[in-house]
């Protein structure tokens, strides 16, 4: 004879002990009855090998005892959040979460809520038996009004302690999830109904049509401190005012929602599309340069850093860039720091500068003083200013905004100022890297291009006619 | 190929090359950029990236994430961290490999968005509750940002425990040319451990409960051999220490500057050398004293001596250690630490 699956170990020996064939559970613990009903219907499903179980932290912690498929226990409050991971990376496969009602009301409340709200593709059950069961009866949100517990001597003052959570009616405000009902394993009558709103939650997970929620109260005889069969009729009693039991959405007809599709691509194709490697080359005779480039956020001197440090790494330069950080980063200005040089590149940051670039007043004032002796200070010469250059610096003050402005381009004096670099020959590595880089930078708005040229053009000339003898 | 990127985003390149198949994550300055780059990147490669409600939240959909086998990624920032530290002792418990990127930011409390090194002991030793430790990685360049996150997965699944790559503000921040991986990893196998939703791995079970002392004693014996089997993956890396009188050492941004203030003081005529930790857990400390003895020791770092207790630690000689620190998101300057060596090197410090 073929014995009918149960969905539970025949042994449960992960149990241990002399007894296993027990549970662990109290005589007349609604956990026992919901394990089976569970159990049954995954075996009746046939989704015992396929399915994943997220137990709780709770009197449920142990029902990794009997659940005769894969199990991954949970912290207490996650078993959600595991099971969305869970059925993120698992999406062909039934998800299965079971909590108590101090896991999912009390510490694992927006965790449960935001998965449901995010319509996670699992099915929670969620054990309601108004109070912390396993930690010595304390109360939990679920705790009825009134109703006396270890943390609630006097009985639950709702003034003080807030009033019974509603777990079902809240996510019934949720838009995502396919099916929310509220049953009870208080007596036969009612355990025919769970079994049928379990399955049915299960029926949705082996279609995988989403999230799919029961609400199940569960009396807990020991600590009503009552016989199970007492405890059952008074559980229901005072449970079913707060808690109605009933169906509140079930839309596991309808078609499930795709989500909008993305362009599929390899590794290669995302990321791959780098340039041809140049080999950094280790030349100690390069001394290193190290350059400030600042002004307002806006100015494109990000953009002035990056080119700077592409065009010198397309030379087999080791560069870094590094963007303001820190408390240099105030009221809208922006500069960034590049270091070229001809070995392994230590602090990316620079206190120093040979080159200053400064677009506007406050940056030339905030950093040309640390410019160190040797070094260059180019400014735009729109910039009024009466403060003093350190000395043996070399100043000058540039046109860049109006070389900008006469070449149409009014937003590229970044441009100009790499034109004057280049003259000045202060980038030793290359002007073909350099306009290469430049137009590379613009690749977005190939437009911009020509005019950029241009304005590099007229920036060199410039420094050529006004600063060479 | 050569990129020049974003620290951050190399972190992710480095995920996508080690196969990764999941990120979950909450955003938080400065690690955001991760966050961006795996939205960007993994639906397209039919990948999940998914932002979650908070780090609690995101450490457990990594847990659930593992359980299957999968490899999991996600990057955060100090107050981020705090929030993650439940997870990882679940994931160490339970001895699932997942990876935890930290762009460290200034704290205690919100502190603020620039460079600091303070999460190290949070990273290093433990950070949540009970007997467990993290591998933690140290990168120094973007290119390491890239290589470690790939080394983070290898080790992750070699010794089934979460990994920790322990960075900051500046790394995550700044660009660098970055030399793409050859290749993607290849998938580890997972089915003696793993639970997959398939009747080969039903019977595999992912937990971190024993109710039973001895058998949850036996379980921390475990695990700590595990932790000693790890020091042979210890890293560390030497510049001009051969020679060298005096031995600055640091990790990350801290060794970026520590290495510049060696070039100055060997153009000064003075024998310093550079000490810098690849992995912090396991600690290089075999690799620390066969460099460092008999030498004066100047601790760079952006914490308050954190790193600094660690060297102390680990060091044969504990009189030769004199620490050199900024925080609050100041960086240490090169000039400051060359003047703090100097001194060192003669004795006065
Ligand atoms: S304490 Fe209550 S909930 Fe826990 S096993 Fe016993 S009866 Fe069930």
């Amino acid at each position: 004879m073929i014995k009918r699956s149960t969905g539970l170990y025949e042994q449960f020996s992960r149990k241990g002990g002399d007894a296993l064939r027990a549970t662990h559970y109290c005589a007349g613990c609604g956990h026992g009855i919901i394990l089976k009903l569970i159990g049954e219907a995954m075996a009746d499903l046939g989704i015992q090998d396929d399915s994943v179980f997220v137990g709780p932290v709770g009197c449920a912690t142990f029902c990794y005892y009997y659940f005769d498929c894969g199990h991954v226990s949970a912290p207490h409050g996650r078993a959600s959040a595991v099971a969305t991971g869970l059925s993120r990376v698992l999406p062909d496969n039934p998800i299965i979460a079971y909590q108590g009602d101090g896991d999912l009301g009390a510490i694992g409340f927006n965790n449960a809520f935001q998965a449901a709200n995010r319509g996670d593709n699992f099915a929670l059950f969620f054990v309601n038996n108004s109070i912390f069961a396993m930690t010595g009866g304390q109360m939990a949100p679920t705790t009825l009004e009134g109703q006396v517990t270890t943390t609630t001597p006097f009985g639950r003052d709702t003034v003080k302690a807030g009033y019974p959570l509603k777990v079902c009616e809240v996510f019934e405000t949720l838009e995502a999830p396919v099916f929310i009902e509220r049953v009870s394993v208080a007596d036969t009558k009612r355990i025919m109904l769970a079994k049928k709103a379990i399955r049915k939650a299960l029926q949705i997970q082996k279609e995988k049509k989403g999230f799919a929620f029961v609400e199940i109260l569960s009396p807990c005889p020991n600590n009503m401190r009552e016989e199970p069969v007492k405890a059952a009729e008074l559980f229901t009693e005072t449970m079913e005012k707060t808690y109605p039991l009933g169906n509140f959405r079930d839309r596991s007809e309808k078609p499930v929602p795709t989500p909008k599709g993305v362009p599929l691509k390899n590794e290669k194709e995302l990321i791959g599309g780098g340039k041809e490697t140049v080999a950094t080359k280790n030349d100690p005779s390069f001394k290193e340069r190290r350059f400030k480039f600042s002004g307002f956020g806006g100015q494109g001197i990000l953009s002035l850093g990056l080119v700077v440090a592409e065009a010198a790494a397309s030379d087999g330069k080791f560069v870094s860039w590094m963007p303001s950080y820190g408390p240099e980063q105030r009221g809208g200005s922006a500069s960034c720091s590049v270091r070229v040089g001809g070995k392994e590149i230590g602090s990316p940051t620079i206190d120093d500068p040979d080159v200053l670039v400064a677009m506007n007043q406050p940056a030339l004032e905030r950093f040309a003083s640390s410019v160190r002796e040797g070094g260059t200070i180019l400014y735009d010469s729109s910039i009024k200013t009466n403060i003093g250059f350190p000395a043996g610096v070399r100043a000058i003050p540039f046109p860049a905004s109006s070389i900008a402005i006469e070449n149409g381009v009014s937003k590229a004096s970044n441009t100009a100022f790499l034109g004057a670099m280049t003259g000045l020959g202060l980038l030793p590595f290359g002007e073909t890297n350099i306009k290469a880089a430049l137009a590379e930078s613009m690749s977005a708005r190939p437009s911009l291009v020509e005019p950029n040229m241009r304005v590099f053009e007229t920036a060199m000339k410039w420094i050529t006619d006004n600063l060479r003898p | 190929m050569r990129k020049f990127v974003r620290g951050n985003e190399a972190v992710m390149i480095g995920a996508v090359y080690a196969g990764v198949d999941a990120y979950f994550g909450y955003p938080i300055t400065p690690a955001s950029e991760i966050a961006h780059a795996a939205a960007e990147y993994l639906p397209c490669l039919g990948k999940e990236f998914l932002q979650a409600e908070c780090e609690t939240g995101s450490a457990n959909m990594m847990y659930g994430a593992a359980s299957a086998g999968k490899k999991v990624i996600s990057a955060s920032a100090g107050p981020g961290m705090s929030l993650m530290q439940e997870g990882l002792s679940y994931l160490a418990g339970a001895q699932l490999p997942a990876v935890v990127v930290d762009i460290m930011r200034a704290g205690p409390g919100l502190g603020n968005i620039y460079p600091e090194q303070g999460d190290y002991d949070q990273a290093v030793k433990g950070g949540g509750h009970g007997n467990y430790k993290c591998i933690v990685l140290a990168p120094a360049s973007v290119q390491e940002m890239c290589d470690l996150t790939i080394l983070a997965f290898d080790l992750a699944f070699k010794y089934r425990n979460p990994a920790v790559v322990l960075a900051d503000a500046v790394l995550g921040q700044m660009m660098e040319s970055l030399i793409l991986p050859e290749k993607v990893s290849d998938v580890p196998d997972t089915d003696g451990w793993a639970v997959k939703g398939r009747k080969e791995t039903k019977d595999n079970l992912i937990f971190s409960i024993y109710l039973d002392a001895d058998r949850q004693e036996a379980h921390n014996f475990l695990l700590n051999k595990k932790y000693e089997e790890m020091k042979k993956d210890a890293r560390a890396e030497s510049y001009l220490t051969e020679d060298a009188d005096v031995i600055l050492t640091g990790y990350g941004t801290s060794a970026r500057i520590a290495r510049s203030a060696v070039d100055v003081l060997r153009e000064k005529g003075i024998k310093a050398g550079l000490f810098r930790p690849i992995t912090l857990s396991p600690f290089p400390a075999k690799e620390l004293n066969a460099c460092a003895t008999g030498k004066k020791i100047v601790v760079v770092e952006m914490s308050n001596g954190q790193y600094r207790d660690d060297v102390v630690l680990h060091l044969e000689n504990k009189e030769q250690v004199t620490l050199f620190n900024r925080m609050g998101g100041n960086l240490p300057k090169v000039a400051d630490l060359v003047g703090v060596v100097e001194k060192a090197a003669e004795g006065k410090a």
